[in-house]
């Protein structure tokens, strides 16, 4: 184990570089902008996360406004939006489709997987693992502005005649690759290419600096066994990321060759709008390898950090050890294992040979396994707990409730013969919004909640975040358990108007009441909002080092942590992150000495 | 103006909750910060417990109210597995979901802080990890037993009778094509299609094959209890067919046919007084996002028997006809012997096509 301990060497440069008297000698830019500090870069993921959430879920709301009274007209779109998407205040078709795409690759890229990543992966490191900043603040300062292009460049799609890309946040190819297939085909097609590029670039520098700080800096005593789970859960993920996203660039790359030089990757036998296209020979269904094999690894880049985070809250807030620490380490590894082996489910009726869909699922459900364990040592480090119910807690307590709901239908699609009736439904939307999406923002919240005295030395206030937990988690549940039956009725998902429909009309009292209680969680968000930043500068202030009572040593560092996260030295570590209520002890940090006759865990 | 009365209605909703949250802060500090935290606490406990009540209660009439809308018994015979599978699928993931979603609120509010209580200090246990590994890893093992017996079943080959219909997808409709009396669906090359000389699908008007295949638009006849497969295709993007009523989907790739079969249990006249409604027809949806028009790309599929088929099929003209009217043995200007294109290995009629049988 020793040779894992960090190199004391570069322990002492760093003391020197970074030596909490430097501070003040820094100018604004240097401090809040091209910040090498992982905590400001953590907060700028956070807030540029913030934006897009606003602005994802704001385009949610207005295809909502679509779904749950179609036809119905809203002046104020066509003041906001224009002639050329919502003339008299109904959103056209292209408008529609737009948003969802928008909405899908603001949430799961930009949100979900930068803005959560990135905020807790940099937060947390260095804190947790006892390091003064990561290996590589600079690459680490980098990843912030290749993702801050991204956005820019994604953002910018928003606003060109032609519109962002409108294929689904799925892109296939022909529709992606054909300009003639559809207007969102156009040059915002090329953008999401372009700015998804940024964002992979973004993810790999970030993700190899997450794993190898984690591996290289920890403090001493502090072996990998004794990491608490939200360092392993964000680990796991920077590998995830830097293994799957390469090949999502590459699938992307073809693609822009497709659409722009004339090859033919993902082409063959087409005539578009009545114009006979020459490509032959390619093949459409490669793109859905290519982007699966990184897209079903990114729904557990998405859920990894949050479970590591949903761990360590409930540990802490039930006072009492996280169930099974090695058995949880296991299953984050056997799900990142396994990720990278499911990915065709989510073509089982793509034409793909049966034999080879059954070997999918197969390894699919065999990934049920170890989301079996983790729910299972949730509950039961629940059981004979003492709980204290912060907002964080209860964020946390929601998360598994989500994660058991969505997860079992996830039993229904990974199933091929279930999934051709479900494939493409608004099950399988209900499902991965229950399972990944709220789920994945319930982890994100707790975190936020629970770690926001570290970022601003001040508390959220408390009441607001119970009204803010209590709104969404039956705001979640309203809007996405009725959701089953529409997909199970037969109803397809991406359908902006079942009037024409007679098997799918039956839902429209059910899509209105969805609609409005989307509105209102939308509403309650602002709140939350609101409140971060309210009490980021007028929120009562912490006056404990540890007010939550917790082991990690991101609680031995001052209330408001300079560079270097430490005025002196490091400390070093003695046992791992949860001795709680042991040997009749509320809590006994990581820092303090194994006693004379005390059996220790790792 | 109605617009700025919801705004107004949530802005003020909005700023005097947080005046309360507000002064809730202030007067807990009055008051001792850790008497009001004690009865937050509580009172989240008691608000978890009633979730899980009326949450439990809310699933079940959510199922009371929808479940009548969903789908109706399986039109095609090998649904019916999949209807089984469904089945087997809800009361295990039912069963586990009531199980955890108990445990995991009632243990909240049971453990709920108090003073009386000390956590208890339990960082593992091997038993117990064991059996709700093994537990899962066995009950998925016979999930997918089933399912994949069932996978098998249903996309293995079609059965030697089964009629052929060939269906293409475009933006946003949806073609068919019948082979004809001599059952063979005659070449196409994408090139060849041109709406302009009255060939859609591009069909090899040099294949003889072709001349007697029927082509129509939007609407797909097909025989009850004959299995039918259809062999599909699309134009120019990937587009889905989906036949929710006959539990069947299969992706329409350009440059790549893909296959389904199944057997119509039901005509769709006896499918309207199944589902007792008179408008009833089985549908056709586009289940891959194709487009602008992705949400309307509807078909229809009819369902009737032999003879109902037998009468429409003959009421059809073959593609062949419309494309080239001279060649068309009801039409008046008809000449036997044309020199136009393919007329050579046509001279129309059957007896060609059924030399070629
Ligand atoms: C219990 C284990 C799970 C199983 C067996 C499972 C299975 C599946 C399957 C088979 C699909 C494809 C459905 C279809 O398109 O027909 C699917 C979709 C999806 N799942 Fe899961 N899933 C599981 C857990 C998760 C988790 C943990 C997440 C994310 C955190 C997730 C996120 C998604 C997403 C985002 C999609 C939809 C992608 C799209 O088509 O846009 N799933 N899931
Ligand atoms: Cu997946
Ligand atoms: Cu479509």
């Amino acid at each position: 184990m020793d040779a894992m301990h960090a190199n004391p060497e570069v322990v002492t440069t760093h003391d020197v570089q970074h030596d909490g008297h430097h501070e003040h000698h820094q100018s604004f830019i240097t401090k809040y902008i091209f910040s090498q500090d992982h905590k400001t870069i953590g907060k700028q993921f956070l807030i540029t996360g913030m934006i897009w959430a606003i602005i994802g879920g704001l385009f949610s709301v207005l295809f909502r406004l679509q779904l749950g009274f179609p036809g119905e007209s809203f002046p104020i779109l066509e003041t906001v939006f224009g002639k050329t998407w919502a003339p008299g205040g109904t959103i056209k078709p292209e408008f529609y489709y737009a948003l969802i795409t928008m909405h899908g690759t603001i949430l799961v890229f930009f949100v979900l997987t930068a803005g959560l990543s990135g905020t807790f992966a940099n937060l947390l490191i260095p804190l947790q693992i006892g390091a003064r900043d990561m290996a590589s603040p600079f690459l680490n300062m980098l990843s912030y502005w290749f993702f801050f292009l991204a956005s820019v460049v994604m953002m910018s799609s928003l606003f060109i005649q032609t519109g962002p890309a409108a294929g689904g946040w799925t892109v296939y190819p022909p529709l992606s690759a054909l300009h003639d297939a559809s207007i969102g085909s156009e040059l915002g097609m090329d953008l999401w290419i372009i700015s998804i590029a940024l964002f992979v670039i973004s993810t790999l520098m970030g993700g190899l600096n997450y794993i190898s700080t984690v591996l290289n800096l920890r403090t001493k005593g502090m072996s990998m066994t004794r990491l608490p789970l939200t360092i392993w859960a964000v680990f796991f993920t920077a590998m995830v990321g830097v293994l799957a996203f390469p090949v999502l660039l590459s699938g992307l790359i073809l693609l822009f060759f497709d659409r722009n030089l004339g090859t033919s990757f993902y082409l063959s036998d087409i005539v578009v709008n009545g114009q006979i296209m020459p490509n032959e020979g390619g093949n459409a269904i490669l793109f859905q390898h290519l982007f699966w094999f990184l897209g079903h690894p990114e729904v557990y880049i998405v859920i990894l950090p949050t479970m590591g985070i949903v761990s360590e809250v409930i540990s802490i807030n039930s006072r009492k050890p996280i169930f099974g620490y090695i058995a949880m380490i296991g299953s984050l590894f056997a799900i990142t294992t396994l990720s990278f082996l499911v990915w065709a489910h989510h073509m089982f009726v793509s034409g793909m040979n049966p034999l080879l869909g059954s070997f999918f699922v197969l390894l699919t459900l065999l990934i049920a396994v170890p989301s079996a364990i983790k729910t299972f040592n949730w509950l039961t480090t629940l059981w004979r707990g003492n709980i204290r119910f912060t907002p964080a807690m209860l964020f946390s307590i929601g998360f598994v409730s989500l994660f058991i709901s969505g997860g079992l239908t996830g039993i229904y699609l990974g199933n091929s013969t279930l999934d051709i009736q479900l494939h493409d439904t608004m099950f399988s939307i209900a499902h991965f919004h229950l399972v990944m999406g709220v789920a994945a923002f319930f982890g994100m919240f707790s975190g936020l909640y629970h770690w926001f005295p570290k970022m601003f030395g001040r508390y959220m206030n408390p009441t607001l975040g119970y009204i803010h937990f209590w709104v969404t988690l039956i705001g979640a549940y309203l809007i996405f358990w009725p959701m089953h039956y529409e997909g199970l009725a037969g109803m397809p998902r991406r359908y902006l108007d079942k009037s024409p429909w007679v098997s799918f009309n039956q839902f429209g009292d059910l899509d209105r009441m969805i609609s409005i209680v989307a509105i209102i969680v939308f509403a309650i968000q602002l709140m939350f909002v609101f409140n971060f930043f309210y009490s980021i500068f007028k929120g009562r202030k912490v006056t404990t080092l540890n007010p939550w009572k917790a082991n990690t040593l991101e609680w031995t560092t001052p209330i408001k942590p300079g560079h270097g996260n430490w005025p002196g030295e490091i400390p070093e570590v003695h046992r791992w992150a949860y001795d709680y209520s042991k040997d009749g002890r509320d809590f006994i940090p990581q820092t303090e000495p194994v006693g004379a006759n005390e059996k220790i865990e790792h | 103006m109605q617009t700025f009365f919801i705004v107004a209605i949530l802005v003020l909703g909005f700023l005097i909750t947080f005046q309360i949250a507000k002064t809730s802060e202030y007067v807990s500090v009055l008051r001792g910060e850790e008497k009001s935290r004690r009865q937050s606490n509580n009172i989240n406990a008691f608000l978890l417990l009633a979730f899980l009540i009326i949450g439990l209660f809310g699933v079940y009439y959510c199922n009371e109210t929808l479940k009548d809308k969903i789908l109706y018994v399986s039109a095609s015979v090998e649904g019916e597995n999949i209807d089984t599978m469904m089945w087997i699928t809800t009361a295990l993931t039912g069963f586990v979901f009531i199980i955890t979603q108990i445990a995991l609120f009632w243990f909240a509010f049971k453990y709920r802080e108090s003073d009386k209580r000390t956590a208890y200090y339990f960082p593992h246990h091997s038993t117990l990890e064991v059996i709700w590994t093994v537990i899962p890893a066995v009950t998925l093992t016979v999930m997918i037993g089933f399912g994949l017996y069932y996978w098998f079943k249903i996309t293995g080959e079609a059965p030697k009778n089964a009629m052929v219909v060939e269906v293409t997808g475009s933006q946003f409709q949806w073609d068919f094509r019948y082979p004809g009396k001599d059952k063979i669906l005659g070449k196409k090359y994408y090139k060849n299609i041109n709406a302009a000389t009255n060939n859609p699908l591009g069909q090899v008007w040099d294949d003889p094959a072709n001349h007697d295949d029927i082509h129509t638009t939007g609407e797909v006849h097909i025989v009850v209890n004959k299995p039918v497969k259809f062999i599909i295709g699309a134009k120019d993007v990937i587009h889905d067919v989906g036949l929710v009523h006959f539990r069947q989907k299969m992706d329409a790739v350009p440059g790549t046919p893909t296959t389904m079969w199944f057997t119509p249990k039901y005509t769709t006249k006896q499918m309207k007084e199944i589902t007792g409604n008179p408008d009833f027809v089985y549908e056709i949806s586009c289940d891959q996002m194709c487009g602008k028009g992705h949400w309307s790309m509807r078909g229809v599929v009819i369902v009737e028997t032999q003879e109902e088929f037998d009468t429409w099929m003959f009421s059809q003209k073959p593609q062949y006809y419309v494309a080239f009217p001279d060649k068309d043995p009801s039409n008046p200007a008809f000449k036997p012997d044309s020199t136009s294109a393919g007329s050579a290995a046509v001279s129309v009629g059957n007896n060609q096509a059924k030399t070629r049988q």
